[in-house]
């Protein structure tokens, strides 16, 4: 069986007054019918940018975008508009990170939910029905009467419920959620997480969730890609990543996590040094500038090892670097 | 030793409604953001107000410096009391207790130069003597090389724009740090960096921080003493090490449980808490965590704890404390 | 900004007037010596758009009246740029007393329609340019000192300014240092926007004989005459029309390629 969403060697590049930048180098990735992916990856590593080429909103001052994202059999790199609309908002959904900006404040969530619900057939009171019964599903109290209020009468970790029923509204294949966490607190985080993964057992969709959180990704998500300046530097089910991580920037990035560090630490590890220039890519490894590990073979591009079957990772001592 | 710092009773109140308005709609003027706070400081000390939005941590320490004003209580600093001052009487203060703001890049001037900006804290104090001299070394403590003060904010990465407000921060040498959020918006492997710059600014210039946070693994390893907040109260307050070793109040243990590891299938998370913090126009009876709370008993729905102070110093104000 | 077509022809038209008005003086005609005989002349390389009914040489007496609407506009609006930033500063930042009776102010002149204003001005002190620049700045000063304003009062809880505050730095180097350079780039593109209407106001109130007095030559009073004459010549009243039409288009495109390139909001650079 082939994946749902099978992205390969995808690149993309934005024009900038410097020149161009590449974003995305040679991008692999693939998310299975009913499977939880998550992307990590700190600010500038592309992931943004994947999002926005997998739903088909790049940016105006896009430059080439090369490779292949195949949905579901279909390939979405060049696909007009209006057949990329059709998919987005129906097959393809997306959270977004700010749950009050994602909604509009002049209409009342009823209004919202049945409005994205325009493709379907049916009446006006269906469609409300059916709204109702998706934030019942999101554990919104007292739904049916909270559908006539307004976007601010609700507070944060409600909107974002909200948000999460309407992109399940139309039983998409593939739901994207993009730092659906970070502006809760701690104690909401915990419970959006925990509603995600049982909706998604519930309706049966996969899901790709990005964020720079790994104790949510740990907690969620089946299989893990972690991304860095452009590319995918490892990929792999979350306890291969987690318990046995082979790319010495998934190692620094966890050895990092003070969630991580058992025991209070005088100094917290940190990864010297800064992301590369991607206008000007440096030959080699990408992560070369800042790898403890670096040695003659890394000013060669690193061959994407595959340390167990579904495990990969793009450094030339992925077979030596065992946990330790 | 005497506290640097000491914060008595403060309370504080935003208006929402105009009096009449609130009259006619039987709503309350005001909301109180802060209800009632204590808590002390020792010099050299790193400590750690905790808490989740609309906690009142920002307002408080927003309040120490008077940039809110405060309705009731008392914030003594170095043996003075400095609530209830004016703008002008507040100006030597704010020489000795500089503030570090949330966002890296908003919060500096957008349109000044890094030079501007560290030149700053000088001009405004008077002390326009080898400004250069004092901007490069400043850059050079915080680990930035002297060309950075050409730039503009924009210009400026996350971690970099940190380590500018760090150095105004620091500038002229102030006894007390405030931090709200000083490593919100930054990478993994860049709040390490942060959090190590400040404490071995701490370690040679003696700085006391006062750090204000939702991240509760940062605290554990920067702050020496605690205190957990909600909705406007300190409901639990004590050494750090003590409160993640045996948390008391219900609302510690939701949040520390609530604290996602990296590490899958260790996947025993018991949600410790249900729902969200309320709004503070209608404040629960009894104990305010008490609707949220697993472990509630008839007790919390009708009267609010009192402070339970065991001699430890270890304070915390639940009726069943784990 | 020289790329786009609209921006270019907004440089264009205004070099033109801006031009017309510096070397006014070299056409080597009065523009307000009466010359009987020549009345009415049709345009030809002598008098290039001919001549009005006292005989007077059009093409000087527009180039003329292109200093004034040239001089009302930078001379009125400079005041009403640098009042607007002044009260709107005070009102935004100032205690809330002085905010409510400032606001009180700007909306009871916005409230005057502008040629019941300038009616009334006149009527007081008499038609002069004095009361053509005063009306332009009681028509436009009161709008820019409430986007100050508003601007002010949304930078007033910013994190930089907290930051000069919990610093101690006091309200003047506030307002001058940390608030003031944020204003200005909105209000340079609001009030070079603002440019053609008060070329307007300007020929409107001199069409009116509200404006400059005669002899001056004013393009509103240069196509009052052409209209009171336009049975003798078309030429008197195209003269008095079509530099209002350049001069409005010109700023009018300028502004708004200016806008464009200077509103971050509407620029797309990443």
């Amino acid at each position: 069986m082939s994946p749902l969403l099978d992205i390969k060697g995808l690149s993309v590049s934005f024009r900038t007054p410097r020149g161009e930048l590449k974003a995305l180098r040679d991008v692999a990735l693939h998310v299975d019918e009913g499977e939880i992916v998550g992307i990590i990856g700190e600010s500038g590593c592309g992931k943004s940018t994947l999002i926005n080429a997998i739903i088909g909103l790049l940016p105006a001052n896009t430059g080439a975008v090369s490779g292949h994202i195949g949905f579901d059999g279909q390939e979405l790199v060049g696909l007009p508009a209006n057949a990329m609309r059709k998919l987005r908002g129906e097959r393809i959904t997306t959270i977004f990170q700010d749950p009050m900006t994602a909604l509009n404040p002049v209409l009342t969530i009823g209004a919202q939910m049945t409005a994205i619900q325009y493709r379907r057939r049916a009446s006006a009171s269906e469609k409300r029905r059916r709204a109702i019964e998706f934030l019942d599903k999101v554990r919104m109290p007292d739904a049916a009467r909270r559908l006539d209020q307004y976007p601010h009468q609700f507070s944060g970790g409600m909107r974002q419920r909200i948000c999460i029923a309407m992109a399940l509204l139309t039983e998409p294949d593939l739901l994207i959620a993009d730092e659906p966490t970070t502006a809760l607190d701690a104690t909401l985080e915990v419970q959006v997480i925990h509603l995600l993964r049982e909706l998604q057992r519930d309706i049966g969709c996969s899901v790709l969730f990005i964020s720079h959180h790994l104790g949510a990704v740990a907690e969620l998500c089946g299989r893990v890609a972690i991304m860095y300046a452009g590319e995918v530097v490892e990929q792999g089910t979350a306890s291969d990543i987690f318990r046995d991580p082979r790319h010495p920037y998934t190692r620094k990035l966890l050895e990092c996590d003070p969630g991580r560090i058992a025991e209070r630490q005088e100094i917290l590890p940190t990864i010297p040094g800064e992301l590369p220039d991607l206008v000007h890519v440096p030959k080699g490894c990408i992560f070369r500038d800042r790898c403890p590990e670096r040695f003659a073979l890394c000013g060669e591009r690193p061959p994407e090892v595959t340390v167990r079957p579904g495990h990969q990772a793009a450094c030339h001592k992925a077979r030596e670097l065992v946990a330790s | 030793m005497t506290p640097l710092l000491e914060v008595t009773d403060v309370v504080i109140r935003f208006p929402i409604h105009n009096r009449i308005a609130a009259r006619l709609t039987g709503q309350p003027s005001s909301i109180e953001a802060v209800a009632g706070v204590s808590f002390t400081l020792e010099a050299g000390s790193t400590y750690a107000l905790v808490g989740e939005s609309g906690s009142g941590k920002t307002t408080l320490a927003r309040a120490i410096t008077g940039l809110v004003p405060i309705e009731s209580g008392q914030v003594d600093f170095a043996g003075r009391t400095i609530s209830g001052l004016s703008e002008t009487a507040l100006r030597g203060v704010r020489r000795e207790i500089a503030m570090i703001f949330q966002d890296p890049i908003g919060s500096l001037s957008p349109r000044l130069s890094v030079r501007a900006i560290l030149a700053e804290p000088f001009k405004v104090h008077g002390e326009t003597a080898d400004l250069d001299g004092k901007i490069a070394r400043l850059l050079d403590d915080v680990g930035l090389s002297p060309h950075f003060a050409q730039r503009y904010p924009h210009q400026l990465s996350g971690g970099q724009a940190r380590r500018v407000s760090i150095a105004r921060a620091l500038a002229l040498r102030p006894k007390l740090v405030i931090a709200d959020e000083p490593t919100a918006g930054l990478d993994v492997s860049i709040q390490g960096e942060m959090l190590n710059l400040m404490r071995d600014l701490q370690r040679k210039f003696g700085t006391t921080f006062l750090m204000i946070t939702h991240n509760l693994n940062v605290v554990r390893h920067v702050a020496d003493r605690m205190a957990v907040m909600y909705l406007g109260r300190i409901v639990e307050e004590g050494l750090t090490d003590d409160i993640f070793k045996a948390p008391r109040h219900r609302y510690t243990t939701a949040l520390l449980s609530a604290n996602l590891k990296a590490e899958p299938e260790a996947a025993s998370y018991v949600i410790e808490a249900e729902g969200e913090t309320p709004s503070l126009l209608n404040r629960p009876k009894g104990c305010e965590f008490h609707p949220r709370c697993l472990f509630k008993r008839d007790v919390c729905r009708t009267d609010m704890p009192e402070e339970q102070m065991p001699s430890t110093g270890h304070r915390f104000a639940c009726h069943n404390p784990a | 900004m020289l790329r786009e077509p609209m921006g270019l022809l907004g440089i264009g038209l205004v070099l033109l007037i801006v031009l017309g008005a510096l070397f006014a003086g070299l056409t080597g005609y009065s523009p307000s010596k009466l010359a009987m005989r020549d009345r009415f002349l049709d345009p030809s390389f002598t008098h290039l758009l001919g001549t009005d009914h006292l005989g007077r040489d059009l093409f000087t007496r527009v180039l003329h009246g292109a200093r004034i609407a040239l001089g009302v506009a930078f001379v009125a609006t400079g005041i009403s740029f640098i009042g607007g930033l002044i009260l709107g500063m005070i009102a935004g930042y100032g205690p809330r007393w002085l905010d409510s009776l400032l606001l009180l102010l700007f909306d009871s002149l916005r409230a005057f329609p502008t040629v019941m204003l300038a009616l009334a001005l006149v009527t007081l002190t008499g038609p002069s340019l004095a009361a053509v620049v005063l009306v332009v700045v009681l028509a436009t000063l009161p709008g820019y000192a409430r986007v100050v304003r508003a601007q002010t009062m949304s930078l007033k809880t910013t994190e930089f300014v907290l930051s000069a505050r919990s610093l101690g730095a006091p309200s003047w180097r506030i307002l001058a240092v940390h608030i003031m350079p944020n204003l200005i780039g909105p209000l340079v593109i609001l009030v070079s926007m603002d440019i053609p209407v008060v070329i307007t106001i300007e020929a409107g109130m001199s069409f009116l004989g509200l404006g400059v007095r005669p002899p001056t030559p004013s393009w509103g009073a240069i196509l009052n005459d052409g209209y009171a004459f336009i049975r003798e010549s078309a030429w008197p009243a195209i003269a008095g029309g079509l530099p209002i039409i350049i001069a409005t288009l010109g700023f009018t495109f300028l502004g708004e390629t200016l806008r464009d390139h200077l509103d971050p909001r509407l620029r797309q650079d990443g």
